[in-house]
């Protein structure tokens, strides 16, 4: 198992006006198995378009990714991907929404029922199997979401700020039931966020990307993630360092984001 | 004008009468909110306003139609009927003017009448007697028993006292007396403000006709042969439109190439009403089942096309993303993604098709059929079989509303998350 290898990944789209966006540019990085890694940048930065890539939805112009040892072409059961609006399924219940991926793979309710329904426990949705998807709230859309993308064993779960539209009480439940999920799986994961305090407390590893062209800007190694699965996300907050390392984060996005005015207001 | 203004009366009255007396104390969430002018939610169709509505409708139906259903007292007032009277004054050569009476007996068209028997009278002019349909006129040929002709310079020269010429007429209590241009003198009694049966007859006759075309029939086909053979052809027509038009909506959604290929044909057949077709459908297929059932298979078509279209445009990315990296296959994913995700908008487009659909089958049998609701009502009006005309016009909305409830129930069935996504 060699986990995910992105290389010298660049990415160009060109505009029907003859210019074109730079939305990313040499980016390469390696992400061991087991690894849950945050991604934070200010819009623009090309952490979307990075995800979609590694997720195999875009063909990157330069460069490319490898898992397990062979190069990404496109998207499979490998990576799972678990996105903003939950993108569920609103003709099935929650529980065959969950069973989606083994039944497409043509196993049958003998080899998979057992595996969804600890699922639904484990994130809290025993009692809502039967229910359908549109009856739920978006935090438990979220976590039928989540139950959906594990069911199908993944090796990499891909999340596309997938807290972002939820209130700031489901939220915080959210993450710890990410990092509970992290801890019990030993997933690899991606997470593309807009919160500091969220890539902080959900990132073992940090990577906060700069805009055009989007590139990696800087990484850290933290320790939070870790102390996260087993403490109160509130008593890891008032950890000297998070507060160090989130006002540092802060001001270096606050930098690049006037960077991008100070640009706009040149060109106009 | 005078049924506008009473329909509106009725309109008004009932509002503040159902406002202030009958639903003082509703008691729900929506009587609490102090906004509801502008707030659309606060909107909800007042049942009792309906009822009143539909009342109201038939009411003045039967009011202006002198139906038995309603009490006499809302009957408006009805057309002359019994003996009238009038007198007129003649001239003729070498003898002064006489006065004579004339009395006309008004009958309802339909019953069996005659001329009241009246006394000749003094004088040279005689009094006359005869008969008027009501609603209809008459010319009446007062000098015929006189003893002078209009040889001998016979001519009326005044009504009940009025002058008259020729080309002009003389209101009486019964009726208009009119000259004709030769002298003659032409009775039309009162009409009334009710509607002759033959314009519009009361509720009654509409459903008593309706209970002998559906027991007896009306062209060699009983009520429910024709209401059935247009509803055959709209199920049939429908079928083939959409077993066809969802394919290829979906073809166009999924692939470049259909898209290309079938935007230019969808989009000029789209605003083609069906009804157009017609003329060339009759050409090509005759006015029997084949030619009814092509043109409502092409005014399915394209509304089924273009909402499978949309169904599969519609579908969010995300969701197809989702599936893909659940490992789903492209087969599968149609399936289980686009098909359900489509679904929703395929049934706005079966209802507008079934609608217009029916329509259409109505005008095509207006135009030619040997049966059906639209060709029962085209010959009848050929026979001014007004109840007939009637009665067809109120099952055709019937059948219409019926198939729209309908198609709202299966689409609550079979597609609950319509909307709430």
């Amino acid at each position: 198992m060699s986990g995910l290898k992105i290389e010298n990944l660049s990415m160009r789209f060109d505009l029907p006006n003859g210019t074109s966006v730079q939305a990313l540019k040499d980016v390469s990085l390696n992400i061991a198995e087991g690894e849950i890694m945050s991604v934070l940048g200010p819009s623009g930065c090309g952490k979307t378009t990075l995800l979609n890539i590694v997720a195999g939805f875009l063909a990157p112009t330069e460069g490319g990714i490898f898992m397990n040892g062979h190069q990404v072409t496109g998207p499979n059961a490998e990576r799972g991907m678990v996105f903003q609006q939950g993108a569920l399924f609103e003709w099935m219940d929650v529980r065959s929404n969950v069973s989606f991926g083994p039944r497409m793979a043509g196993k049958r309710e003998a080899e998979w029922g057992e595996h969804v329904d600890h699922l639904l426990d484990v994130v809290g949705l025993r009692d809502f199997k039967e229910k359908a998807v549109y009856e739920l709230s978006g935090g438990m859309q979220q976590r039928v979401a989540l139950a959906r993308c594990l069911a199908n064993d993944p090796d990499v779960i891909l999340m596309d700020e997938p807290l972002g539209a939820l209130d700031a009480l489901t939220r915080e439940k959210m993450q710890s039931l990410v990092l509970k999920l992290w801890k019990e799986t030993g997933k690899t994961i991606i997470l593309i966020t807009h919160s500091v305090e969220e890539a902080l407390l959900l990132g073992e590893r940090l990577l906060v990307m700069a805009p055009r062209p989007g590139r990696i800007h800087k990484e850290y190694n933290l320790p939070f993630a870790d102390l996260g699965v087993n403490a109160d996300l509130r008593e890891v907050k008032k950890h000297p360092e998070f507060a160090e390392r989130r006002e540092e984060i802060l001001g270096m996005i606050w930098d690049m984001e006037e960077e991008i005015m100070g640009r706009a207001e040149e060109s106009a | 004008m005078i049924v506008f203004l009473i329909y509106a009366a009725i309109f008004v009255i009932s509002f503040f009468v159902v406002k202030y007396v009958v639903q003082k104390a509703t008691n729900d969430f929506t009587s609490l909110k102090t906004v509801t002018f502008g707030d659309e939610s606060a909107v909800k169709p007042n049942r009792v306003a309906s009822v009143i509505s539909v009342l109201t409708i038939f009411l003045l139906w039967g009011a202006f139609t002198g139906s038995k259903l309603v009490p006499s007292f809302v009957h408006a007032p009805g057309p002359f009927v019994g003996d009238a009277t009038f007198t007129y004054t003649a001239e003729a050569d070498g003898v002064e003017a006489d006065d004579a009476t004339v009395t006309v007996r008004v009958f309802q068209v339909g019953t069996d009448v005659e001329a009241p028997a009246v006394e000749p009278g003094e004088g040279w002019a005689k009094n006359d007697a005869d008969t008027v349909g009501a609603w209809r006129s008459g010319l009446i040929r007062v000098d015929k028993n006189d003893e002078k002709s209009r040889g001998e310079g016979h001519k009326v020269v005044a009504v009940n006292g009025e002058p008259i010429a020729p080309g002009g007429s003389v209101q009486t209590e019964f009726g208009r007396i009119g000259m004709s241009p030769k002298g003659s003198l032409n009775f039309e009694p009162n009409k009334g403000w009710q509607m002759e049966p033959i314009w519009l007859p009361p509720p009654e006759a509409v459903l008593k006709r309706m209970g002998e075309i559906a027991s007896e029939g009306y062209r060699d086909s009983t009520l429910w042969e024709h209401l059935g053979y247009s509803l055959f052809r709209v199920v049939i027509g429908f079928f083939f439109g959409a077993l066809v038009g969802i394919p290829l909506g979906y073809a166009m959604g999924l692939s470049n190439w259909f898209r290309g290929w079938f935007d230019p044909i969808v989009e000029f057949m789209r605003p083609v009403p069906p009804l157009a077709l017609i003329p060339l459908v009759i050409i090509w297929a005759g006015i029997g089942e084949t030619g009814k059932i092509i043109l409502l298979f092409l005014a399915a078509l394209w509304i089924m096309a273009i909402a499978a279209r949309a169904g599969v445009s519609g579908v969010a990315i995300s969701k197809v993303h989702a599936a893909y990296s659940l490992g789903a296959s492209k087969f599968q994913i149609m399936r289980h993604v686009i098909v359900p995700n489509s679904l929703p908008e395929i049934f706005t487009g079966a209802r507008v098709a079934m609608g217009v659909c029916w329509g259409t089958v109505v005008a095509a049998e207006l135009v030619a059929a040997e049966k059906g609701a639209g060709m029962m009502i085209m010959v009848a009006s050929k026979f001014q079989l007004t109840d007939i005309v009637i009665m067809g016009i109120i099952l055709i909305g019937i059948i219409g509303f019926g198939i729209d409830i309908l198609m709202r129930l299966a689409e609550k069935a079979l597609v609950p998350w319509k909307g709430r996504i």
